[in-house]
């Protein structure tokens, strides 16, 4: 893993201002009330791909975190440790992605999201109803129905949106040599 | 979406004149040992203390109240959650069941269901002040520099500087793009199709975020044009030296702690089991 | 004396590109010296300033030829953070250079790197904040600041760990003209009081040469052009060639056939001798004619005694009130701050005034809502950036449309037809991102243009621009204003603009509507501009230095030959 510098330290400091910024921006999902795709989470997945683990990592806690305790005055921390966890598994394979380098394409694509459906699955799956019942002592099905439940939501809108971002970032940094005007 | 931020806000009291890291010291084990302990009577000991801190912090109602309201909406929502998908929760962990009325074969209201979602209901009341207390009375300035204290890499105190240091500004930004963007028709509203509510978001977010990557470029050779990064560690310009009063929050949080869950634990469970 | 700094047939190359930025760069520059770089966007000044600060080669690789050495050492030796003890620099970027919490914080960043103790720390930055002033803003957040109060944290920031090398990145781009005043006058005082050499890169020449500068050093294609003092620059043609906006009295009196003469100390208006020249202006004076305006009275925009404020008691805008007529092109100035984006806030609806009227085309435009208004009322955002948020130009052109439910027919069409007014058209398959940012800025305003609105609202449009890009940006404003009557307003404070580009000007100052009226009259009005934080305009000087006894006249003279001359 690279080592956290200066870039890292001001990418973890943006990415979780705008974190904390985006914890208001949520789209509900018609099908299931009362429940809203995070659009923090795409910004999240995103920043990982581009940035790396120790990035994804820091900012996934620091941001869930502060986001609640800013917004909510409350810190559920069963929920901060996988965004953390998610951050980091991301991160992980940034090399893959290629997104800095302008080389996000379908092969790309395939393998961000399917290290987003696992890391998703570990974070929310796994991570977040054990701490629920550990800490919390909650209802063992209702915990996995709502870890279930983010599970999908995020997977949704990472799916979507994560990879947008991923591809229009991608094209901001590409080179543009073979392109010609027309009449 | 006016959604006000909880902010630090200067104030003379002894609470705020202690040092950053005393007061995250004693958020992490009043948040372990409300977290940890299903204790009845520790719980309620601990919000009568909440209050009482919550009163001598003098932090105002108007300072807190519009995220009050939506947690209480959030906890209604959570306990009666836990009510449709376990309505026997409480038996299965006080080892009896006393009903109180039917609603139907599957929930059958007991109180020692009631009792178990008291509990819960406890725990958010006992941790919540104490966060707000913790946000509206530490300066942030002087919070990163004393998680460098208690052995926190600067680089991450660093990081958290950053990120409440830019919040406002991409508060602002998302604000002014937001309104740009409505202006040429984009709206984020409830109505709309699932992906076109997608698609109008994305308009929105991505011009925040890109503009918001381009200044991490700036900030960091900035930074380096400072020297941010010299050395193995630096000073602080707002650091503070530990006080009196200080040391003893500290001892006095982790003793409350350390008894606070021996006596939870004292008979081997964290439940307080009053239908023995 | 040894240089301080000493460049020798030095050259540089981006790893990623193929032509090198800077070519064959000699230049001595000496302790204690004060020296302006100036050259047109993408001319290289950049790249040989981060060559002294040391950002590059250390943060943006590339192949160095030739030699550098500063004070007698090799900069690749000293590494980005020796030469940080050495050269200190103010980046352009207020916003991203102030990274401190609070004032007082960002003040000491240098020091806390450095590992200074606490205490050393504290009595050094109440010094430096002495020194510019600040002193009592000490414990407050950026958030709670002017741009003008930013860069003064900024300086001070560097001030404070007693670097030999000062070097600022475009001091005045975000300034209005009375802060930028200040600031020049503030690099003046420290470079004076604390014996630094300072450097400054600034394309706006006139304001950064409103105190005394030893050398101009003009780099253009990555090479030094001309190494002179100021007042032998004036006498050339050096300045126009490579594209950088002279003073507008050297302008004017090269308009008047006068031949500029070193001697006569042409480098400031305030020592310029104008006695060999005064009856050549005034005969030019009396020749130039001005055409007689042509203005509509049909009004578009009515703002009716309008008030604005956030809390009861505190007003932000108090009884603003002012008519648009078609077809007009206006500028909204005055002092950062003073209210002027809340005034284009009301008026595009974001914000509701707490009383007063806003009317438009004789509507009242209370009951829209901010969609209808966008419809009739078009806002474009300073950044470009900002507003871009598709990655093709016809995409981002159409979402208005799109979003409105328009017809795929009627899109291709309006599409088309505004990617032709704004000469897009040849690049309308292109992705956004492989435009500068002139074109971007031009893909923003086609897309407000293809929902035919009434009236176009632009913030700061050129605001950070040199002047070749300036001058594209405001001739094409120009031409979408002549040809579809669409009425502009302008927020700005470049009182270039305002001059060369607008009818009149509305004058807001602390949240009061000071004037309206046309920028000539404004800008020669030395109690109004002094209220507004704009500045005169050094062209009534030149009248008053000329003994003519109709400044304003003078000016609208100057202003329509110059228009007569694009």
């Amino acid at each position: 893993m690279k080592k956290f510098g200066i870039k890292g330290v001001v990418a973890t400091g943006i990415g979780t201002a705008l974190f904390v910024v985006l914890t208001q921006v949520q789209i509900p999902l018609v099908i299931v009330p009362n429940t809203a795709l995070q659009v923090r989470a795409a910004l999240l997945a995103f920043m990982s791909a581009v940035y790396g683990p120790w990035v994804g990592l820091i900012m996934g806690f620091l941001g869930h975190a502060l986001g609640d305790a800013l917004f909510y005055g409350s810190v559920w921390w069963s929920w901060v440790f996988p965004d953390a966890v998610f951050g980091l598994i991301v991160g992980l394979f940034v090399k893959k992605y290629a997104i800095t380098e302008g080389g996000f394409a379908v092969k790309q694509i395939v393998t961000f999201n399917i290290v987003q459906v696992v890391a998703n699955a570990i974070a929310w799956i796994l991570v977040a109803p054990v701490l629920d019942i550990v800490i919390y002592a909650e209802p063992a099905n209702k915990v996995f129905a709502q870890g279930a439940l983010a599970f999908v939501a995020n997977v949704i809108i990472i799916a979507i949106l994560g990879t947008l971002l991923g591809v229009a970032y991608s094209k901001i940094g590409a080179r543009s040599s073979s392109l010609k005007k027309e009449n | 979406m006016g959604t006000k931020l909880l902010t630090y806000e200067k104030k003379d009291t002894w609470i705020d004149a202690l040092c950053g890291v005393t007061k995250l010291v004693f958020f992490l084990c009043w948040s372990i040992t409300s977290m940890m302990t299903y204790d009845t009577r520790i719980l309620a000991l601990m919000l009568v203390l909440s209050l009482i801190i919550f009163k001598v912090s003098k932090t105002r109602w108007d300072q807190v109240g519009t995220v009050f309201k939506f947690i209480l909406f959030f906890l209604c929502i959570n306990v009666i959650a836990i009510f449709l998908f376990s309505p026997n929760q409480g038996s299965i962990i006080y080892g009896s069941s006393t009903p109180i009325f039917t609603l139907t074969s599957r929930y059958v209201v007991t109180i020692e269901q009631l009792f178990y979602e008291l509990n819960i209901i406890l725990k958010y009341f006992t941790i919540v002040p104490s966060v707000f207390i913790f946000i509206v009375t530490t300066n942030p300035s002087e919070f990163a520099a004393s998680l460098n204290r208690i052995g926190i890499s600067y680089n991450i105190g660093y990081s958290i500087s950053l990120a409440l240091r830019y919040i406002p500004d991409v508060q602002d930004d998302f604000r002014k793009i937001k309104n740009a963007q409505m202006a040429r028709g984009i709206e984020m509203s409830d109505k709309g199709k699932f992906m076109d509510r997608i698609k109008h978001t994305a308009a929105i977010i991505f011009p925040l975020v890109f503009t918001s990557m381009g200044r991490i470029d700036t900030i960091s050779n900035a930074m380096e044009l400072r020297g941010f990064g010299k050395h193995k560690k630096r000073t602080w310009y707002m650091a503070r030296k530990l006080q009196r009063n200080d040391y003893i929050v500290l001892i006095v949080s982790i003793l409350f702690m350390v008894v606070a869950l021996g006596i939870t634990y004292a008979d081997g469970s964290r439940f307080y089991n009053p239908f023995l | 004396m040894n240089p301080i700094i000493e460049f020798k047939d030095f050259t540089f190359k981006y790893r990623a590109q193929m032509e090198p930025t800077l070519k064959n760069i000699n230049l001595k520059i000496y302790p204690g010296e004060k020296i302006l770089i100036v050259g047109p966007s993408g001319s290289g000044k950049s790249t040989l300033s981060n060559c002294i600060n040391g950002l590059v080669p250390f943060s943006y690789k590339g192949d160095i030829t030739g030699e550098l050495r500063i004070k007698d050492q090799d900069p690749a030796a000293l590494g980005i953070f020796g030469l940080s003890k050495i050269v200190g620099t103010v980046l352009q970027d207020t916003d991203g250079q102030f990274i401190g919490l609070t004032v007082a914080e960002d003040i000491a960043f240098a020091l806390e790197n450095n590992l200074i103790p606490q205490d050393v720390m504290k009595e050094r930055v109440s010094q430096v904040a002495e020194t510019v002033e600040i002193t009592s803003l000490l414990q407050h957040a950026p958030s709670e600041m002017s741009g003008g109060q930013k860069q003064r944290v900024s300086m001070a920031g560097v001030m404070v760990g007693d670097e030999e090398i000062l070097l600022f990145d475009e001091p005045l781009a975000n300034l209005d003209p009375a802060t930028g005043k200040r600031a020049i006058a503030l690099i003046d005082q420290i470079k004076k009081q604390e014996q630094k050499t300072i450097l400054i890169i600034e394309h706006r020449l006139e304001d950064a040469l409103y105190r005394d500068m030893g050398r101009i050093i003009l780099v253009a294609d990555g090479q030094i052009q001309a190494d002179m003092t100021p007042d032998e620059l004036m006498c050339t043609n050096i300045l126009e060639t490579h594209g950088i906006r002279e003073p507008l009295y050297v302008t004017a009196l090269k308009h008047a056939g006068c031949t500029l003469q070193a001697k006569d100390k042409p480098g400031n208006i305030d020592t310029l001798d104008f006695t060999p020249y005064k009856e050549a202006v005034q005969n030019w004076f009396s020749k130039v004619e001005i055409p007689t305006p042509t203005t509509s009275h049909k009004e578009v925009l009515k703002v009716e005694h309008v008030d604005f404020s956030y809390i009861e008691g505190k007003p932000i805008l108090s009884d603003i009130d002012f008519s648009i007529y078609q077809g007009e092109m206006v500028a909204i100035a005055g002092k950062n701050g003073a209210g002027k984006t809340t005034l284009s806030n009301l008026i595009c609806g974001f914000i509701k005034p707490t009383a007063g009227n806003i009317y438009l085309n004789g509507d009242d435009i209370a009951p829209l809502s901010i969609k209808e208004r966008g419809e009739r009322i078009g806002l474009v955002m300073q950044n470009p950036n900002q507003m871009i948020s598709k990655t093709m130009i016809f995409e981002e052109v159409a979402l208005g449309l799109t979003v409105r439910g328009v017809s795929q027919e009627e899109i291709e069409r309006r599409v088309n037809n505004t990617l032709k007014i704004c000469g897009l058209y040849p690049f309308r398959n292109w992705p956004i991102s492989a435009l500068s940012f002139g074109q971007k800025k031009r893909v923003t305003i086609a897309s407000i243009l293809v929902m035919e609105p009434e009236i176009l609202i632009l913030d700061e449009p050129t605001a950070g621009q040199d002047y070749k890009h300036y001058t594209e940006i405001m001739e094409f404003l120009k031409q979408i204003h002549e040809e579809k009557g669409i009425t502009i307003i302008m927020i700005t404070h470049d009182m270039h603009l305002m001059l060369e580009y607008t009818n009149r000007t509305i004058v807001i100052a602390d949240g009061q509507m000071l004037s309206i009226n046309t920028p000539a009259a404004i800008l020669t009005d030395e109690a109004l501009t002094e209220k507004a934080y704009l500045k005169k305009t050094s062209l009534y000087d030149m009248a008053i230095g000329c003994d003519i006894s109709d400044p304003p006249a003078f000016v609208d003279r100057f202003i329509s030959y110059e228009r007569g001359l694009r």
